[in-house]
């Protein structure tokens, strides 16, 4: 968690490895695995995921044919192949409920806010990574939206060997998916670290709160 | 991007740039001039009116000035001099691929013509340089009454049609490059379909030209009867040469009433080929033209397929992409002309630029004083894929009746860095994630072709994006 600006969606990006971003000090291991070595593609080989805050829009390319393609990548021709594909693919956008004719529709194009998140965590659930990063996928999501990403990155982690970050401005979220830890982040460090309850406290008390915390330790 | 992409040379991966060891059996001179005109209509045996129709275009050709617009650059480079006007391969047309020459069945073989014949083809002509090589049509169609003839037969055998239509949609004075065909026109296609008859499958027509400094100038009527319907694929390749050839054909449709007629060109010169044509069709009462043009090579292509609405009800599309990578220029577009009430038109053109190519679409449409209630809807979009390439758009409307509905929307954009690393996150290398967003510009284009052209054409592409960004 953090204010805006803290540097939350700049330390996704740079997991991903977006081009914007060098990094001089410091490492990023997924199982003791180097990704600063890899490019982003390969990174997404290798297991991270990343729910993106604004998904990009792809005029032309359609859904299914995307989903298939990036499976192929992923996890392999196998697991993007007849039956087994089609019915992980079916039983994806059920737990999502996403309907049937979205398969056809073009990447992001036209989608509205709640579509682009719902597709993200379609993405999650049949990409299956080690870990997943999740960029404000609940911000501007009503209620139910909510309840639908929280089942999905539920499916997609709980009870696997999969993790997940979950970069978000509320606590909503939390109610339906238990975090085992919360980080806040503060001018691009983590200033406070707990359990789920700093998340109940941070929504209680606001930011200032770590402000003067953070102040009294020495690292504003 | 990052350091290890390593731009590779696209131009290398053209994948059609092979040529045969050259077997003419009829070679001219290199050159043109009256003698050459007359030459070419001697040996194909031509009754006197088309002779001297090809004399008079000829004379109009010298007289016509290049035009002064496209580019005027590349087209004042052409050396008209240096150029093969009529070259003759093998003995004749065969309808068996086992008596067409080795090395030139091998060629059409390893361009799939043969195998895609078998699957989905109604008939198939093979041109090779100036002459059909191979022609057959599926013999049922052959019993409704269908006439497919590469040109020359057609004149032969059906001279009484060619009389009539040839030169009515485009005459020669329509242009330089018309009066040049129609001078020295040799090979093409002639498709007559019969009142009521519907060609279910496509029929093919393939153009090689294989020898250098070769000037191809196949001609190509198309007549639909009454209430017909036709689907007519066409594609060209050539072999990769340091000199330049020139591609310069004609093509006339005619939709007769209630007729469907469409023209699908897959254009993949390789890019010392000049490629200027001229395509035209007339749509009579609620017929409707539809032109699939999709233009991927050539150094050259001045292109503007057009359809005059002359009869009540009639319906024009022109769907085009263009492809222009290192040293290609395609200047392509559209032209339609409303002359009649309740007509309607919808144009969409696709470019892609790269690697210091430009791109220029050139439309026209025209809505004239007596047509009511007609639609037009033109949409251009370009894709540029880097700082060095270029596209322009040269739309012109005239609309001279105001219950016209017309919409234009224009659009140019750039593959931005987070579009490729959204599709990069999701596993893909940098080149598939921009052969991703290609097919997908390309796309409403593609999704007209029958699937196996589909297919190629995606693959097609995503050679062209490879290390595409350096």
């Amino acid at each position: 968690m953090g204010r805006n600006g803290s540097g939350k969606t700049t330390a996704a990006n740079i997991i991903m490895g977006h081009p914007d971003f060098e990094v001089e000090q410091g490492d990023v291991l997924l199982s003791g695995e180097d990704l600063l070595e890899l490019e982003t593609w390969e990174r997404a080989r290798a297991g991270v995921f990343l729910s993106f805050q604004y998904p990009q829009a792809v005029p032309g390319l359609q859904v299914g044919n995307f989903l298939r393609k990036s499976v192929a990548s992923i996890r392999g021709e196998e697991a993007a192949k007849g039956a087994e594909f089609g019915s992980s693919l079916k039983g994806a956008m059920e737990t999502l409920d996403i309907p049937r004719s979205f398969l056809s529709r073009y990447v992001n194009d036209g989608f509205s806010g709640g579509e682009k998140k719902r597709f993200e965590i379609l993405q999650l659930l049949l990409l299956q990574p080690k870990f997943a990063i999740l960029d404000e996928t609940d911000s501007g999501l009503d209620i139910d939206g909510i309840k639908t990403v929280a089942a999905g990155v539920n499916s997609a982690v709980r009870g696997t060997d999969s993790g997940a970050l979950i970069i978000t401005h509320y606590s909503r979220i939390l109610e339906y998916v238990q975090p085992d830890k919360v980080h806040v982040l503060m001018d691009g460090r983590i200033v406070a670290t707990g359990g789920p309850e700093l998340a109940t406290q941070l929504e209680e008390r606001g930011y200032e709160w770590l402000d003067s915390k953070a102040e009294a330790e020495g690292l504003a | 991007m990052s350091a290890n992409q390593v731009a590779r040379e696209a131009v290398g991966d053209y994948k059609a740039g092979w040529h045969d060891p050259e077997n003419s059996t009829v070679r001219f001179d290199f050159g043109l001039s009256e003698q050459v005109v007359r030459d070419i209509s001697a040996i194909k045996g031509e009754p006197q009116w088309m002779t001297d129709i090809r004399v008079n275009a000829f004379h109009h050709f010298i007289e016509r000035p290049m035009p002064t617009w496209g580019s005027t650059e590349l087209l004042n480079s052409i050396e008209f001099d240096e150029i093969c006007y009529f070259l003759r391969s093998g003995e004749g047309t065969e309808d068996d691929w086992d008596d067409v020459p080795a090395d030139i069945r091998n060629t059409f073989d390893k361009l799939g013509i043969p195998e895609a014949e078998q699957k989905w083809l109604s008939g198939v002509t093979a041109q090779y340089e100036s002459e059909a090589v191979y022609h057959s049509i599926r013999e049922d169609l052959e019993k409704q009454g269908v006439i497919f003839l590469d040109m020359d037969s057609g004149l032969r055998e059906h001279e009484d049609i060619v009389k009539k239509y040839f030169c009515s949609i485009i005459p020669y004075q329509d242009n330089k490059f018309s009066a040049l065909n129609t001078a020295v026109w040799s090979g093409g296609s002639f498709i007559y379909v019969p009142k009521g008859v519907h060609v279910e499958m496509p029929v093919q027509a393939y153009f090689r030209i294989n020898a250098k400094n070769m000037g191809q100038f196949e001609r190509t009527l198309i007549i639909a009867d009454e209430g017909s319907s036709i689907h007519y694929v066409e594609g060209c390749t050539a072999p990769t040469y340091s000199t330049d050839s020139l591609h310069s054909a004609v093509v006339e449709l005619v939709a007769l009433p209630g007729s469907y007629i469409r023209y699908t060109t897959i254009q993949n010169w390789s890019n010392n080929v000049y490629n200027l044509v001229t395509k035209r069709g007339i749509a009579h009462e609620n017929s409707t033209i539809e032109w699939v043009d999709g233009n991927i090579g050539s150094k050259l292509t001045m292109k503007y397929p057009a359809v005059i609405l002359k009869g009540e009800g009639s319906h024009a599309e022109v769907i085009s992409v263009a492809y222009a990578g290192e040293g290609m220029h395609q200047d392509a577009g559209a032209k339609v002309h409303h002359l009649a009430s309740n007509t309607t038109s919808k144009i969409l053109s696709k470019s892609i630029t790269k690697n210091g190519g430009r791109g220029s679409y050139r439309g026209m449409v025209s809505v004239s004083k007596k047509a009511e209630n007609c639609k037009v809807n033109v949409v251009c979009d370009a894709l540029i894929l880097d700082e060095q390439s270029q596209s322009d758009t040269y739309p012109t409307m005239e609309i001279k009746n105001p219950s016209c509905r017309c919409e234009h929307e224009a659009s140019v954009s750039k593959v931005s860095d987070d579009q490729l690393f959204y599709l990069m996150s999701r596993g893909h290398s940098e080149d598939k994630a921009l052969a991703l967003i290609v097919n997908g510009f390309f796309e409403p284009f593609v999704r007209e072709l029958p699937m196996e052209y589909a297919v190629e054409l995606n693959q097609l592409m995503a050679l062209e994006m490879e290390g595409s960004i350096g």
